[in-house]
């Protein structure tokens, strides 16, 4: 609370010493930006819009990027094939996508897709290392014992593996709307925070720019959240969460 | 008959056991002893199919298998019941797990907490259990009374020795009186000193 009264108080100084509503809008203009846009019908459906886009990606991309992993932890030759390509994904930077992707598929589906394609090398990365990570000792009982492969997955590789799929649903979070929102930045599907904070811009409403990338890392924080919640509830072989890299 | 011959098995380039015969009979306890280093375990992960052998064969321990190891390799989120349950058959009821780890001196309140709660001897009881509960023709016990504490160890033998009945045994131990008390035969894995003299 008092860290948020101390930044307030920097942004108000650096405001008045800037003194150009268009260089640095003050926090009550931005504050009434905001009281301003969030009664407008607009606003919500713009919200909603970006969001079911966001989250169908980061789905995507999480699915994809565990499917493959798995494969690849199965099959040396999936394993061969696939890490190459997805460390170049996981390697270029996001505009390139953003780019290439427009060419391919209209710009409804764009934030859908580029998100996909970021959270995906990174899910692809951590269940894989997690696969790999599983105890040697535990697999070892499992032939011994003639352990079903069902009951093996759900008592030995599951648990292995979640604490590293845990970590790539909360990096990956985070890359799901960084790279939605500069997708439709770029993009301009009507109706979206991108295009939204594209327009301000354009017209030079610093306020409006400010607003709508505050709403963006709110969303992404109650996004992060959401996820850490849902992930705390399954069962884990590790206590300890281990740290996924971007 | 789990037939042992000339059994040879090299681990990174050092020889671990050398021109070993064994026989395991169907019914009964063999007991290998000797000092650290001697194979034992080795042996053991050699009849369970987990290392294959340099030279020489394993005959006829190719049916069910089971194993207490070194360590106690439970599912640390699992309950004592659950780690038992996940390599029986399903239709072997939770009550009757819960019974036999009963017997093995496991407080009530033991059974259904993540084995990571439990303390050593109460987690190697479970390890026990769920070796001698499994359908398993060949059992090999390695160590297996390591951290059971000498009150409740007379009733874990007296446990381990009722499940041992009917089944080839290998039991790995550096004590005797265990070998003694379950019967076993007893053989010594001890390496002859090349050019020792007497």
């Amino acid at each position: 609370m008092l860290v948020g009264v101390f930044w307030l108080a920097v942004w108000q100084l650096a405001a008045l010493a800037v003194g150009q509503r268009l260089l640095l809008p003050a926090p009550a203009e931005v504050g009434g930006r905001f009281a301003e846009l969030v009664v407008e019908p607009s606003f919500w459906s713009t919200v909603a819009r970006s969001l079911v886009r966001i989250a169908a990606g980061f789905v995507v991309g999480t699915l994809l990027g565990t499917l493959l992993a798995v494969a690849a932890g199965c099959w040396r030759t999936v394993r061969t094939l696939v890490s190459p390509v997805v460390g170049a994904v996981r390697a270029a930077p996001v505009v390139s996508f953003i780019v290439l992707v427009l060419v391919w598929v209209d710009t409804g589906r764009l934030a859908v897709v580029v998100s996909a394609l970021m959270v995906l090398p990174v899910t692809y990365a951590a269940v894989l290392e997690g696969i790999g990570q599983r105890d040697r000792a535990m697999l070892e009982v499992a032939a011994v014992f003639r352990v079903p492969r069902i009951r093996r997955l759900r008592a030995v590789d599951v648990p292995a593996v979640l604490p590293f799929f845990a970590a790539a649903c909360r990096v990956g979070v985070g890359l799901a709307w960084k790279s939605g929102v500069a997708a439709e930045v770029i993009g301009l599907p009507a109706g979206t925070v991108g295009a939204r904070l594209y327009d301000a811009k354009l017209l030079l409403v610093t306020a409006d720019v400010v607003v709508w990338t505050a709403v963006v890392v709110a969303l992404s924080l109650a996004a992060e959240r959401l996820v850490g919640a849902a992930l705390r509830r399954l069962p884990s072989s590790h206590p300890d969460h281990p740290e996924v890299a971007p | 008959m789990i037939a042992v011959r000339d059994l040879h098995v090299e681990l990174g380039g050092r020889t671990v056991l050398d021109d070993l015969d064994l026989d395991l009979p169907d019914d009964g306890v063999v007991a290998v002893m000797g000092p650290n280093g001697s194979g034992k375990t080795t042996l053991g992960r050699a009849l369970l199919g987990l290392v294959p052998p340099t030279a020489g064969t394993v005959e006829g321990a190719d049916e069910r298998c089971a194993a207490v190891f070194q360590e106690d390799r439970l599912c640390e989120h699992l309950d004592a019941v659950a780690n038992v349950r996940l390599v029986l058959r399903r239709d072997v009821p939770a009550c009757r797990v819960a019974a036999e780890l009963r017997a093995l001196g496991l407080p009530a309140d033991a059974l259904h907490r993540p084995v990571r709660e439990l303390s050593g001897g109460q987690r190697r009881r479970v390890a026990i259990a769920r070796a001698l509960l499994a359908e398993a023709t060949l059992v090999v016990l390695d160590e297996p009374f390591t951290g059971i504490d000498a009150d409740g160890r007379a009733t874990v033998l007296a446990w381990v020795a009722a499940a041992c009945r009917g089944r080839s045994v290998l039991l790995i131990t550096h004590d005797v009186a265990d070998a003694v008390r379950l019967g076993a035969r007893i053989v010594d894995l001890t390496p002859v000193l090349e050019g020792a003299a007497l």
